[in-house]
């Protein structure tokens, strides 16, 4: 059985995610440790809020450093929604630093009729990839910041008006997705299917 | 393209789904958690979970059906009911609900959605607005409408976004359970006054209502009747809404 760590930072709900994992199969550790988080074998970090007090809890933690070292020895590492966000650089919410395992921003969604960006939306494949495989035609998105599409690391891209965002990215062993597939009905549960057998290469 | 969303409200009292009409006379639909599965199962967008009992008992049972539906459906779960404070935010995020609505709460502290929003995000605090209609506009009432506070609906409905509200859901309580079709005046202003997705509520008879408000520009129409009397399914609410060209699911 594949077992996977969802990172318990105290910042969200991990439980639709940790339930969903379970409906795929895996055997799901939840937490709050860096030695466990560093000594997984495959990690998910989500939650909802912000990323500036994402970023505190994970620093304050020790989980930020737990996550740079076990993804320095390739384990696969997927981002659920700000989850996806704090991979990046640094965020325009907060402006605040985030983990830098992928190149690139995160900023307010410019060219929206209405934000947060709420509710069903397409999920467009870019870039050949274990994970493009089998994603969700459309899937559910909660959230007002995004990578832009032509960061170097994006997978799959979604329109919102005239604003396109990245909704799917990776490089290397670290991937994200900024829609939520515990959410996405059966087309999230298949994504994270293929995710649970993914080897973290490309 | 962003979908429009059809979500059917599930009204919660004392454990079980109700029913009533203009928030009285309550009549009995079923257990939450079995008709929070059958309509994901329908298809859906999005399922609203409103606790219309008060008292801490009721609330500690919340929290328990909340999270057995939390994880067992797999699309996004709105609560509300009753939610006075920050701590009533976080539980029920912690328990499992995607986001979490605020009502009479926000109108006498409005604050609150400011603290909420800050905490845990705007997009996962929708600010709810009870409107009745009066000889000028519409009115926010509070208390499920059993309390008036002279207060402009849509002059409200701008202050909570921004006080950080991600979202509206905004019940016109003329029109709620009388199957009389949404008050489209009210959607009509509250379109032009923010920026945030608003979710129509109240009035709904037939798919063609549905259509209808959808067709104005709100992202989401919220419904109950038509769903627990078995008249109509949400696929066939969708249906009517594809053939007026609205993006759906």
């Amino acid at each position: 059985m594949t077992t996977v760590t969802v990172v318990d930072y105290g910042g969200g709900n991990v439980r639709s995610l940790c339930a969903a994992l379970e409906r795929c199969g895996a055997e799901v550790t939840v937490s709050s440790d860096p030695a466990v988080v560093s000594s997984s074998d495959r990690l998910m970090l989500a939650g909802q809020g912000a990323a500036g007090a994402t970023m505190r809890a994970l620093d304050t933690t020790g989980l930020a450093e737990a996550l740079r070292e076990a993804t320095a020895r390739r384990i696969p590492l997927l981002g659920v929604c700000v989850g996806l966000q704090v991979l990046f650089e640094h965020s325009e919410e907060d402006d605040c630093v985030c983990l830098g395992l992928l190149p690139g921003s995160i900023n307010r969604i410019d060219g929206a009729e209405r934000l947060p960006h709420l509710g069903w939306n397409d999920v467009e494949p870019l870039a050949e990839h274990p994970l493009t495989v089998d994603l969700p035609t459309v899937a559910y998105f909660a959230h007002s910041y995004a990578v832009a599409a032509d960061v170097p690391s994006a997978l799959a891209v979604t329109h919102i008006d005239a604003a396109t965002i990245a909704s799917v990215v990776g490089g290397g062993p670290v991937a994200g997705v900024q829609f939520h597939p515990e959410r996405s009905s059966a087309g999230g549960r298949q994504f994270l299917q293929r995710f649970l057998v993914w080897d973290g290469n490309a | 393209m962003l979908r429009r969303r059809i979500i059917p409200c599930l009204d919660v009292s004392g454990g079980r789904v109700v029913k009533g009409v203009e928030f009285v006379n309550l009549r009995d639909c079923g257990e939450p958690v079995d008709a929070a599965l059958r309509y994901a199962d329908q298809g859906a967008d999005e399922l609203c979970w409103l606790n219309i009992t008060a008292g801490d008992e009721a609330w500690d049972e919340l929290l328990t059906q909340v999270a057995d539906a939390g994880t067992r459906i797999d699309v996004p779960l709105t609560v509300g009911g009753g939610v006075s404070d920050e701590p009533h935010v976080r539980n029920l995020l912690g328990a499992g609900a995607d986001k979490v609505s605020i009502n009479s709460a926000a109108l006498d502290r409005p604050e609150l959605v400011t603290e909420c929003a800050d905490r845990h995000g705007s997009q996962c605090i929708v600010v709810a607005i009870d409107a009745r209609r009066t000889a000028s506009g519409w009115e926010a009432v509070a208390s499920g409408g059993r309390r008036t506070t002279g207060r402009d609906a849509v002059e409200w409905a701008q202050q909570a976004v921004e006080r950080g509200a991600g979202e509206l859901l905004v019940t016109s309580m003329d029109s709620d359970g009388t199957q009389r079709g949404y008050a489209l005046g009210l959607y009509e202003r509250l379109l032009a006054a923010v920026d945030v997705p608003i979710i129509a509520s109240g009035g709904a008879s037939s798919p063609e209502d549905i259509a209808d408000v959808l067709a104005l520009g709100v992202s989401a129409a919220l419904a109950a009747s038509i769903f627990h009397d078995g008249l109509h399914t949400v696929e066939e609410v969708k249906q009517t809404c594809r053939k007026r060209n609205l993006p759906m699911r």
